[in-house]
């Protein structure tokens, strides 16, 4: 085993598939020998696999999206990186209306083997154009898939299966992960899609986060077990495919859900979850499903107000206090 | 027949009847097509691309099997033009489980991958970025294929094609760039909307070549491509080949285009472009009358055998409609 940080996971699970498979190539702004990506997860790679295989592009996100789509279809791996989740809006035309619906519409014959990387999340002061968490959106367009690695473990295990499936990837990387750490397997290792990880047991309530916010769970978690409070904490590592079972099987055991996610409220992550469990395990709940999120704004920028609409511990605390009441 | 003659345009004979052949079977296709919609065979709405069949069949007939196309929502003359078959295409325009998209796509996203048909995107510009992707492919996977990307003059004024013009110019992709400048987008006249005289001036901006051509002409439009593909296979990079044709009827099948002058219209139908290829093709005895009729009919056949087909086919199972969102079942 060894210890790497989220940022290191991803960049030996790129390198990994770029020396197994030469189909696959990485296409993005700022990601080849110069500046090595925004967030430095292409570290390395041009020198590595050279410029024709780590990409630098102009500032046209449609069109790093829309070449790679067009490259999925013809034989390539591609897998694009858009320096940040808010940017993807500049490229929904080529998610939402080609990857997404390609496979589908032309009646199977093409495939779209695509992975769109974007680091995103809120926390750096970074107002309204770099902090938004947007899986939710994506969550509601057939055809896509969509990973939210919390930790460098589960980053690395996921962003290889994403480049080896064969359906377009959404893989969103939270910049405030990034730094984190986790032991590494010298080893190769996979992470199936659509398998939860529950991240600590817990007989008392069922939390569901995803992301920067399994983080924060799992303090309170800590923190209460001292006050005798077991909590379970399921990370869902994928939310397309979400695995249902892993949390309706949680919530009948402990007869409680607690959602904390940090998305906004309406229409998020947890809207979804909650609507699952109201739908097929109602009747084991004890007390009423909880949703701690962010508020319906955008992100402010002044750290007091930012940190005002993160879902925090002591938000997270109330919320285990209520539901347990 | 007389296939060796060559023509005055120095093109062999044979090829020139291809042309003619080709842009007869998009026509006779799309005829019968419009009658099926008539009687509410097809649903969901069309939008024909009589009228332009010089510019699909100009460009793709310099094309090999393994080369790609991307195509726009007025798709039909493009796959017939790169040899998708009748009775699958006709069958997808009915909705039926034998079509090319099994009965999932429809008049607006016709694709045969098999032959190189990327497949008909139907938002507009959205097909210029996938065709740099398939370009960028060729180029890494050390192919000389070439890629044949159509839109229209609508499209020109979308970001997509800056960003992707740009890309292919700088990376000298394999890529010809096609635009149909039918002189309207929907009901917009390209000169309300673009302060430019041709959309090939806009090559210069991004470093390549841009040649406007008579789009109603099957043989300048076959020239000017044949150029393009030779350049984009030897590696030399992308064109903008800009063809300039003229649509007969609506923007879609509920479109009377009343926005066009009568003149206007009445001038370009004396430039069509079946018309004019027949009349060279005969006057250069190429074809007699009687050898043109003969085509027409074969033609005409084959395109009520597709009709047949695709009439008596079955529509698709209506669990169908729940498969092909992925690839692999989750």
């Amino acid at each position: 085993m060894k210890e790497l940080t989220y940022v290191q996971a991803l960049n030996e699970a790129l390198r990994e598939e770029m020396q197994r498979d030469e189909r696959v190539f990485l296409i993005g702004e700022d990601i080849g020998p110069y500046w090595e990506g925004a967030f430095k997860v292409t570290k390395g790679l041009a020198n590595e696999f050279g410029v024709e295989r780590v990409i630098d592009t102009p500032i046209s996100e449609s069109c790093i999206v829309g070449a790679a789509v067009g490259a999925a279809m013809t034989g390539m791996r591609p897998v694009a990186e858009i320096m940040f989740g808010d940017l993807l809006a500049l490229a929904m035309d080529q998610i939402i209306n080609q990857a997404a619906k390609i496979h589908y519409m032309f009646g199977g014959q093409l495939k779209v083997p695509l992975v769109v990387r974007a680091p995103f999340g809120i926390g750096r002061s970074m107002a309204a154009h770099h902090s938004q968490s947007l899986e939710a959106l994506f969550m509601h367009i057939p055809g896509l898939k969509i990973a939210v690695p919390s930790t460098a473990y589960d980053a690395k295990g996921l962003l290889k299966t994403a480049i080896r499936d064969d359906d377009p990837v959404m893989f969103f990387e939270h910049k405030i992960c990034y730094p984190t750490k986790s032991l590494i397997p010298e080893e190769e290792y996979l992470i199936r899609f659509g398998e939860a990880d529950v991240k600590r047991e817990g007989d008392d309530l069922t939390l569901v986060a995803t992301s920067w916010m399994v983080h924060k769970a799992l303090k309170v978690a800590d923190q209460l077990a001292d006050n005798g409070i077991d909590i379970e904490i399921i990370d869902p590592r994928t939310l397309v495919p979400l695995d249902k079972e892993t949390i309706l099987q949680s919530v009948k055991k402990t007869g409680r859900l607690l959602i904390v996610e940090e998305d906004c409220k309406t229409c998020g992550v947890g809207a979804e979850i909650s609507a699952i469990v109201a739908e097929e395990a109602i009747d084991y709940l004890e007390s009423p499903i909880i949703r701690i999120a962010e508020p319906d704004t955008p992100i402010p920028f002044s750290p007091i107000l930012e940190n005002y609409v993160i879902p925090n511990e002591e938000a997270i605390i109330k919320g285990v206090e209520k539901i347990l009441s | 027949m007389s296939v060796d003659i060559p023509s005055t345009s120095g093109i062999e004979g044979k090829t020139l009847i291809h042309l003619f052949e080709k842009m007869l079977e998009i026509r006779r296709f799309e005829e019968k097509v419009w009658d099926l919609f008539g009687r509410n065979l097809i649903p969901g709405t069309l939008h024909l691309y009589i009228g332009e069949e010089a510019t699909a069949v100009g460009v793709c007939v310099n094309l090999r099997v393994d080369d790609y196309i991307t195509s726009t929502h007025r798709g039909h003359g493009h796959c017939i033009a790169k040899e998708a078959r009748l009775e699958p295409m006709m069958a997808e325009l009915l909705g039926k489980k034998t079509g090319y998209c099994k009965g999932k796509g429809g008049s607006m996203h016709v694709a045969d991958a098999s032959v190189g048909i990327l497949g008909a995107t139907a938002v507009v510009g959205s097909g210029i970025p996938i065709a740099v992707g398939a370009g960028l492919s060729c180029k890494m996977r050390k192919t000389d294929q070439v890629v044949a990307c159509f839109f229209g003059d609508g499209a020109s004024n979308n970001g997509t094609f800056h960003e992707s013009l740009n890309m292919a110019a700088i990376w000298k992709l394999p890529i010809v760039f096609v635009c149909e400048n039918n002189l309207y987008a929907m009901g917009t006249r390209i000169s309300n909307v673009t302060a430019i005289d041709n959309i090939a001036q806009r090559a210069i901006a991004y470093g390549m070549p841009g040649v406007t051509v008579d789009g109603n002409d099957a043989v300048a439009v076959f020239q000017a491509a044949r150029g393009a593909v030779e350049r984009a296979r030897k590696g030399e990079g992308p064109t903008l080949l800009e063809c300039q044709t003229y649509r007969h009827k609506g923007h879609s099948r509920f479109d009377p285009a009343t926005y066009r002058p009568q003149e206007e219209v009445e001038e370009w139908m004396k430039r069509d472009p079946i018309v004019r290829l027949r009349k060279k093709l005969t006057e250069e005895q190429i074809l007699s009358e009687e050898e043109a009729g003969e085509i027409d009919k074969r033609i005409i056949d084959e395109v009520e055998a597709a009709a047949g087909f695709a009439l008596g086919s079955s529509y698709p199972e209506l669990e169908e409609a729940l498969e092909d969102v992925f690839v692999r079942a989750r």
